[in-house]
């Protein structure tokens, strides 16, 4: 006779047992700030096509106290997830070798950031110079 | 410190005797040690002088079996190449590797992994077999750096236990098969993709539970990077789906 009795532990609260697995938890969690955003512009869009008096509703109901907040919550959120996907995207991308080395996890990162802080700085000179 | 100087610190292990517990425990231990006793020499210790009952599994004392996996202050790690120095004056606690059941004390099963591995084809099969007369397969530097990364693997199970959703989910192959799986996979010598790719796309098994936590890669002792073999699979298995929409007989597998 077998004197096994295997014991399996519960998983219940996982994410808190080591900071590495509630720094993930936090990172998925902001996606549904992500998403409250993109509803935003949606209803944005559905007012636009309401015609002018709906959109300018709409306009102003952006500059309200809740919004304002809610607005800098988002900024806060896609910094943090555009610096965490670029740390996350060295995992993601086929070995590159440039002349027999292989390219460093870190240097994808680094560019992956410079790029993104370049093309928001563009894109923000670029609306704000049509919105003049 | 001095190298040889001795001093005693307090090792907790959790306990678990199938015969006589319903459910682990903690027990803790006075060991002496002294700058280079690893985690391992103190569970050792505790068995010859202390109590002979712990369980254990342990063999190279070298990093390189892949044996001594355990949880150290909540931590995957191999128990021969931690030191006790590093934790003292405050306790270790040594526990047996997460999301495995304990078979006893420190021991876990493994039985899930190895019927895993059996099915992973972890060996290469040839694309072109050669006589000995053909002579060897050749492969060029940059073929070998392809996949000389993933097969560093010793099969110590840390990433597993590094890993929630496998935790959550036992049926996914998991972190450190999935490296081996990409080892072969991108072999230059190697014919036999086709068949592990069907456990690569497979729902609940292959890739897609991973949700890239990416602590696998951080616990591993010999930088295999699971991480990276599972997510570029990711990008693999969706083209082999949507390839399936061009070829001629199109998804009748």
């Amino acid at each position: 006779m077998s004197g096994r009795k295997p014991y399996t532990r519960s998983m219940s609260g996982w994410w808190k047992r080591d900071p590495f697995f509630t720094a993930y938890m936090v990172r998925e969690a902001t996606s549904f700030i992500v998403a409250a955003y993109a509803i935003v512009l949606l209803v944005g869009l559905v007012r636009l096509g309401q015609g002018k008096e709906a959109y300018d509703g709409f306009m102003q109901a952006l500059q309200s106290p809740i919004s304002v907040v809610f607005h800098l919550v988002t900024l806060a959120v896609f910094v943090y997830h555009t610096w965490s996907w670029f740390q996350i995207m060295p995992k993601t991308m086929p070995m590159i070798f440039i002349s027999g080395k292989r390219l460093e996890g870190a240097t994808i990162t680094r560019t992956g950031v410079a790029v993104a802080v370049v093309v928001t700085i563009v894109f923000l000179a670029f609306v704000m110079g049509v919105t003049r | 410190m001095s190298a040889s100087e001795i001093k005693t610190i307090e090792i907790e292990v959790l306990r678990y005797r199938p015969e006589q517990d319903t459910e682990p425990f903690w027990q803790s231990f006075q060991v002496p040690f002294s700058h280079d006793t690893s985690v391992l020499e103190g569970l050792q210790s505790i068995k010859d002088d202390l109590d002979a009952t712990l369980s254990y599994r342990w063999s190279c004392r070298m990093a390189v079996c892949g044996s001594c996996g355990m949880m150290i202050s909540g931590k995957p790690k191999l128990a021969c190449s931690t030191f006790l120095r590093d934790f003292y004056p405050n306790k270790v606690q040594v526990g047996p590797l997460e999301h495995f059941p304990i078979e006893r004390d420190l021991v876990v099963s493994a039985e899930g992994f190895i019927s895993k591995l059996e099915k992973i084809t972890p060996y290469i099969v040839p694309k072109e077999p050669r006589t000995i007369e053909q002579g060897e397969y050749i492969q060029t530097p940059l073929q070998l750096k392809q996949f000389l990364q993933y097969s560093g693997c010793i099969n110590c199970m840390l990433c597993y236990a590094a890993c929630p959703q496998f935790g959550m989910n036992p049926k996914f192959i998991g972190p450190g098969l999935m490296a081996l799986v990409h080892r072969y996979n991108v072999d230059s010598r190697d014919g036999a993709r086709e068949q592990r790719m069907e456990l690569v796309d497979e729902e609940d098994v292959g890739v897609w539970s991973c949700t890239a936590v990416g602590y696998c890669s951080e616990v591993c002792p010999k930088k295999v990077d699971p991480a990276n073999a599972v997510n570029q699979n990711k990008v693999n298995s969706a083209l082999n789906y949507f390839g399936r929409f061009l070829k001629p007989q199109g998804g009748q597998k």
